[in-house]
């Protein structure tokens, strides 16, 4: 899957879930603010992440995860 | 001094409609609310008999963060509160700014629970089961979230007194306003109707297997029943001082002017005579009313042998030689069970307020004992201005309320 392909699957799949345009996920964003994410909805990224793209990962390794930026580099190291 | 307790407010979600208006209709109709549902036989169901009634569409009514905690019951009760508020004229100015309680019946939230441990036996993770598991599968899921939702900050508490629980909350509700310690209380019942809650209830066959007839299925009082038919919902019955509603200048709908309750002692599924007779006695003793006034009884009657016949017994051991009209509502519905005690109140005051007792429907043939009451297989056309709606549940918990139209 090409960095390409897992932005706009990410951007895609973050936009249905947390219920946000599209558009307001960039990669400068901060994800927790942009998506108002708490502790809990945290868990429900945790889980989105494996079921699309079989990653495990857990709440501790994601909340350092702070754009959508580093987020598309962080599925694209697990993936590799 | 005791305080009098007025409704101001009621809402329902329910398989005879998703309003009021709606509900109305179909009990001036006598419409049945029961499917077969394929699902529950392709599942290993005895009875794939059901009350059916559409999941509430909440994206965009909700924000997700609020969505996410809600099990089905929860969203039920959610559409029956939000028309009470509304019918109350209750705005969320006024809920900020004063300490309305929230008691709710509520005796399972099976879905969640399943769900969850389906993906933990799956995935060999419980973070993967996500953020909603743990709130959705508490038998407060349904109080802890219209708490929130609707930012309510008086009594806060679900009752679940098996199929007692919705009239329990009523009566626990109105006992707190009568003794001064809440102004309002927002009480309901909410019950789920996806499979896994009710597999192990079909299970020890107490299901109606009628299922060729599925409007026919549920037949309480009448001599060919042959058990229940499981339903659900959410049903929403604002309750608060008389001095508060006058003063807010609120919609007085009637009044609950009586609550027993008692426990049989006794078997945990079969009911007996002795404990719904000491908890309808209670009730009118409480009111402080002749049985003579009570113009309408809603039975809590399933379409079980031998629950119906011992509430037969009962209605008749009190009454005597006074015949009230007499219906199980459940003939349309099925059995709400844990929504059922606030349901049918609000069933009942609808066919109050609109002159007409709806036909116990599939009342065909009384036995020895439905004989003895005065149980209507088709519509009455009547004014009545008191009735009593009972209910009972597992464990012998037994509730009974009365209420009154409202005559300031």
């Amino acid at each position: 899957m090409t960095k390409a392909e897992i932005t706009s699957k990410v951007n895609a799949l973050l936009a249905e879930e947390f219920e946000v345009e599209e558009s307001v996920i960039t990669p400068d964003a901060n994800i927790k603010k942009t998506l108002e994410l708490d502790s809990l909805s945290l868990v429900d990224l945790v889980a989105l992440i494996d079921n699309e793209f079989g990653i495990k990962t857990n709440g501790a390794e994601i909340s350092k995860v702070g754009t959508f930026g580093e987020l598309y580099d962080f599925i694209e190291s697990k993936i590799a | 001094m005791e305080r009098r307790v007025v409704i101001t407010g009621v809402g329902i979600y329910s398989c005879l409609g998703k309003n009021l208006d709606e509900v109305k209709q179909s009990l001036w109709d006598g419409k049945s609310g029961i499917i077969f549902d394929e699902v529950r036989k392709s599942m290993g169901f005895r009875s794939a008999l059901t009350g059916h009634v559409d999941l509430p569409n909440l994206k965009g009514v909700l924000s997700r963060n609020q969505r996410v905690y809600m099990p089905e019951q929860a969203q039920y009760a959610y559409m029956a509160t939000a028309e009470a508020l509304k019918n109350a004229k209750l705005d969320q100015d006024y809920l900020d700014a004063h300490e309305v309680g929230l008691l709710y019946g509520n005796d399972s939230s099976a879905e969640p629970v399943v769900k969850s441990v389906d993906t933990m036996r799956e995935k060999g993770d419980t973070t993967l089961i996500g953020s909603g598991g743990i709130f959705q599968s508490m038998n407060s899921a349904v109080t802890m979230n219209l708490s929130c939702i609707f930012k309510l900050k008086g009594i806060n508490l679900t009752v679940s007194g098996a199929c007692a629980s919705g009239s329990h909350a009523i009566g626990l509700g109105s006992l707190l306003i009568k003794w001064g310690l809440q102004d309002m209380v927002v009480c309901g019942g909410a019950q789920e109707i996806n499979p896994y809650s009710v597999c192990s209830f079909d299970g020890i066959s107490a299901f109606s297997t009628r299922e060729s007839e599925p409007a026919k299925a549920s037949r309480p009082f009448d001599r060919d029943r042959d058990g229940l038919v499981p339903s659900g919902g959410g049903a929403t019955v604002i309750i608060e001082s008389l001095e508060s509603a006058i003063k807010r200048g609120a919609p007085i709908l009637a009044e609950v002017i009586g609550y027993g309750f008692s426990s049989n002692g006794d078997h945990i599924s079969v009911p007996n005579v002795d404990g719904p007779r000491r908890s309808l006695e209670m009730a009118i003793r409480e009111a402080g009313i002749r049985k003579e006034e009570i113009g309408y009884v809603n039975a809590h009657a399933t379409s079980t042998h031998v629950g119906d016949q011992n509430e037969a017994k009962a209605i008749a051991s009190v009454f005597d030689d006074y015949k009230p009209e007499v219906t199980s509502t459940k003939s349309q519905t099925g059995h709400e069970m844990w929504m059922a005690g606030a349901s049918e109140v609000i069933y009942s005051m609808l066919m109050m307020k609109n002159d007409f007792i709806a036909a116990n429907i599939n009342f065909e043939n009384p036995d020895e004992d439905s004989a003895k009451l005065n149980i209507p297989g088709q519509r009455v056309s009547k004014h009545f201005d008191t009735f009593l709606s009972n209910s009972f549940g597992f464990g012998g918990t037994n509730s009974t309320l009365i209420v009154r139209d409202f005559k300031g």
